[in-house]
């Protein structure tokens, strides 16, 4: 069995949407709202700034407070490959997943009312593609694969690279990992 | 087939998880910009779902960046034109009735023959960009006429090519020949790549910058390109040639310069070195405002890692009007750090030579083409204000009729008040577009194309690495009553009794015969959308490989023989620019990741993410201002011009001197109803423009604007 993650190569992303716009068309999300963003973050003063551009979407947690605040039992985190997931039948849309998620990656779906997230694309994962997002990405920032796989991409990129995850403190060991900007293991 | 055309996304989208229906993929190539990816359209029940990248093209290679991806934005944008319109007003005043196509062809057609049969046929005029110019330029030269004009010349990448062309002889094409993948040093002047999103390249930049390239960022604005850069070189608007003479000049000093390839390649060097022995880095802390030992540091930085040193040319370079000497300077550098012929540096085109179809010969053109009239190093793709100017003032002859097509004048050219002008001059305006922008809702007559997803076009022809051929095809058939650009074109051509010069039935047959010539397989074609020649590559220079340069010399000119004989400075020298006065900000505009000019600016799925543009101005001119972050202002150049309401980000990444905005927004339309009039307009204010004496190109940032503060703006 898989166990799905994603590593996101900061260095390579240059901001372009492309993920934003293909994630949109491939899960039909309705205008003003998104499974993935970029956040643009500029710290310094002129001339010495520094610049964080930083994809952002649903960290299938390992421990997910998303399933854990799940009154009906629709968020549910499926065994087989560790992908957080949402049986739309018994979502009321009560928003306490929302509330739960320390990661704001979900939302209500105002078109057909229950919360909504990003699937790391599972239907294509069942046609052997990648994520929309990480097949578009221009800049090849989105890395995604098998764990357990020690040739997969992300294995790879994990063993090659420091990483870390968002906020590590609130204790949800997040899938999704972020190579530190400027940083390679000796 | 209507009917289930109308079925929601949604509905088939669920089919299809359903395994209901099924989806396929048609391979087409994208024209939301001018790159021309390769793309795989999604297609389930007549309708398109999604747009990916072609993994065998070179420009996508399986991808497609945010405007790609939102290609179907266009297709199924509802403020698309949907039928000829004929005007019944006065121009501009955008009162239309709808009419049939026969209807409007014919009164385009007896309009142009009017004009013809009066002035001559040099007096129609041609605008245009993109693939239409592949059917409207071969029916302008069958009209007789020359005259045409493509705003990607005067308005854009023409001085850049003109420069180029004269130091190596020929230019870098597009998309540009820049082995940025393999380069160990980049720089990067005023080009903000990652916002000025061109697929291959930007993959090939994020490529270098994870294999550890060093950065070099030459802007006032600290881009994203920027907040990757290892050195961030603020530099002072309209001071970039200084900064380019002194790194030349440290190279020289220091004995940096390849001399091995100099010897083989070059010449003028001992004129150039003389030339150059001014322009110290000390010097040139004074004119840029960046510390000579920066300077030194970073023409340190290219020499030790030469040849790997991509100098990115650029590519909209209409900036001050000496920019053909501002590509100079930057192809001189590359030529002394020896990186043209090299890898990482600038590849060589492939060889590979492209059969032609024999084609009846145009009528001869008698009178003077405008294209070059005045600037002797103009190019074929002419000069749009040149052929404006005409109009105006009927010299050296009058123009009465234009043709648009693909290109939204009052958005690329400078002035607008001219442009407004010289319309009101025509017997006759057609406009042949796929949305109601600016310029189409001025004109007489407006020919509805179909999106690229509903039509043939012409093959594209890459000449990357190696030669590649992709072809467009429709995804889906054309909705409403628009129809595809060759038919329009060849229907006009029909009622002028030019149909001989579109010899061919539909598009498609045209696209077999050529296939043939090319000796490949048109059904292999269809299904893989794009055919590398194998075989073709032969990027870098080789004992058995040598570079030819196709100038008057042979050879790489550092010092220009051609300039020399025209009168211009056969080395590029520094002349000095003026700048804005206190409390004016020079107005410096730049591109969106989602957004190509003004013609994705409707498009609901590109509108969404970037629905208006905003002004940067630096914190601490703003404090001073009093002005705060996301206000609204207007903006108000040196000739008295205020823009719409523009809102404010006030941010400590852009200097003090200048303000920034993204280009291609404040259309104004109303039939755009997601764009109408958001955002400012840049080009509005874009009143002042410096022609290049060389190739007659109009440098834009040579406007100056104060802010002030909109009040009853909420």
């Amino acid at each position: 069995m898989p166990s799905y993650a994603m590593v996101i190569d900061k260095r390579r992303c240059v901001a372009c949407m492309a993920c934003v716009v293909a994630c949109k068309k491939e899960n039909d999300v309705p205008p003003e709202q998104y499974r993935t963003r970029v956040v643009e973050q500029v710290e310094g003063q002129f001339p010495l700034l520094r610049m964080d551009l930083r994809p952002e979407l649903c960290n299938h947690c390992d421990n997910p407070p998303c399933v854990y605040n799940c009154p009906t039992g629709a968020s549910y985190k499926r065994k087989e490959d560790g992908l957080v997931l949402l049986k739309k039948h018994r979502c009321v849309g009560c928003k306490a997943c929302m509330a739960a998620c320390p990661y704001d990656a979900r939302y209500i779906n105002h078109e057909k009312g229950f919360a909504d997230k990003c699937t790391f694309c599972d239907h294509r994962l069942k046609e052997g593609k990648e994520p929309a997002c990480v097949a578009t990405c221009v800049g090849k920032s989105r890395i995604f694969g098998d764990l357990d796989d020690p040739d997969s991409a992300v294995s790879e990129a994990l063993r090659e690279n420091h990483a870390e995850v968002l906020l590590k403190g609130a204790g949800t060991k997040p899938r999704v990992f972020y190579v530190k900007t400027f940083s390679k293991p000796e | 087939m209507a009917a289930s055309a109308m079925l929601p996304e949604k509905f088939l989208l669920w089919a299809e998880e359903k395994g209901m229906v099924q989806g396929t993929y048609v391979p087409t190539f994208c024209e939301i910009c001018f790159w021309k990816c390769g793309a795989m359209a999604k297609v389930i029940n007549g309708r398109v779902v999604k747009l990916e990248g072609n993994p065998n093209h070179p420009g996508a290679r399986g991808k497609l960046c945010g405007r790609g991806n939102g290609g179907a934005g266009l297709l199924y944008d509802p403020n698309r034109l949907k039928h000829p319109m004929i005007s019944t007003g006065k121009r501009g005043e955008g009162k239309y009735r709808q009419a049939t196509w026969e209807e409007a062809l014919s009164l385009v057609a007896e309009k142009l023959k009017l004009i013809k049969e009066k002035h001559g046929p040099e007096s129609v005029a041609l605008f245009t960009h993109g693939t239409p110019t592949d059917h409207f330029l071969p029916l302008l030269y069958a009209y007789g006429s020359e005259n045409v004009g493509m705003p990607s010349f005067a308005q854009c990448r023409g001085p850049r090519d003109v420069g180029l062309e004269l130091t190596f002889g020929e230019t870098v094409g597009s998309p540009e020949r820049l082995d940025l993948a393999n380069s160990k040093v980049i720089v990067l002047i005023g080009s903000h790549l990652g916002e000025n999103m061109h697929n291959s390249q930007v993959q090939d930049f994020t490529e270098a910058m994870a294999r550890g390239a060093q950065l070099i960022v030459v802007d006032p604005r600290f881009s994203t390109a920027a907040g990757k850069a290892h050195a961030w070189l603020p530099i002072r608007p309209a001071t970039d040639l200084a900064l380019l003479l002194a790194w030349i000049n440290v190279i020289i000093t220091n004995g940096w310069h390849d001399k091995a390839y100099i010897d083989s390649y070059a010449s003028g060097f001992p004129e150039l070195a003389a030339a150059v022995k001014e322009y110290t880095p000390e010097w040139a802390e004074k004119e840029t405002e960046i510390p000579a030992a920066t300077i030194q540091e970073t023409a340190r930085m290219m020499a030790r890692n030469a040849p790997a040193v991509c100098i990115h040319p650029g590519r909209h370079a209409t900036w001050y009007g000496d920019d053909v000497q501002r590509t100079r300077a930057m192809a001189i550098l590359m030529a002394l750090l020896g990186t043209w012929g090299r890898e990482g540096g600038v590849f060589m085109a492939t060889t590979a030579a492209v059969p032609k179809a024999a084609s009846k010969a145009y009528p001869e053109f008698t009178a003077e083409a405008l294209n070059t009239c005045g600037y002797p190093l103009a190019g074929a793709e002419g000069l749009t204000q040149v052929i404006r100017t005409a109009t105006l003032t009927g010299q050296p002859y009058p123009i009465r009729g234009w043709i648009v097509t693909g290109t939204n004048l009052m958005k690329a050219l400078p002035n607008q008040k001219e442009t407004m002008e010289a319309i009101q001059k025509l017997d006759l305006l057609v406009a042949v577009d796929v949305m109601p922008m600016d310029t189409v809702m001025m004109a007489d007559v407006i020919l509805p194309e179909c999106t690229y997803l509903e039509r043939h076009d012409a093959l594209a022809i890459g000449k990357g690495k190696s030669l590649t051929v992709s072809l467009r095809q429709p995804a889906v058939q054309p909705m409403y009553d628009s129809k595809p650009g060759w038919w329009i074109a060849k229907e006009l051509a029909k009622r002028l009794d030019l149909g001989e010069y579109f010899p061919w039935g539909t598009y498609e047959a045209k696209i077999k015969s050529q296939c043939a010539l090319l000796g490949i397989s048109y059904e292999e074609l269809k299904k893989v959308g794009t055919i590398a020649f194998p075989g073709t590559a032969n990027p870098y220079i080789t004992p058995s490989n040598q570079p030819e340069f196709n100038t008057h010399s042979g050879k790489i000119e550092l010092c220009s023989n051609e300039l020399k004989e025209k009168g211009f400075d056969p080395v590029p020298r520094y002349t000095k620019h003026p700048q804005p006065a206190a409390g004016e900000f020079r107005l410096v505009y730049g591109r969106s990741p989602v957004h190509t000019f003004s013609r994705t600016i409707n498009n609901p799925e590109l509108h969404e993410l970037h629905p208006e543009n905003e002004v940067w101005l630096n914190t601490a001119a703003a404090r001073q201002m009093g002005l705060r972050n996301g206000t609204y202002v207007t903006l108000i150049n040196q000739d008295g011009i205020r823009s719409n309401p523009v809102k404010l980000k006030v941010t400590e990444r852009i200097r003090r001197d200048c303000v920034y905005m993204v280009h291609g927004f404040g259309v104004s339309p109303k039939e755009l109803k997601n764009a109408f009039r958001k955002g400012g307009d840049d080009q509005g204010l874009v009143t002042r423009y410096a022609v290049d004496p060389i190739a007659g190109s109009t440098g834009m940032r040579v406007n100056f604007v104060r802010l002030e503060e909109e009040k009853k703006h909420a």
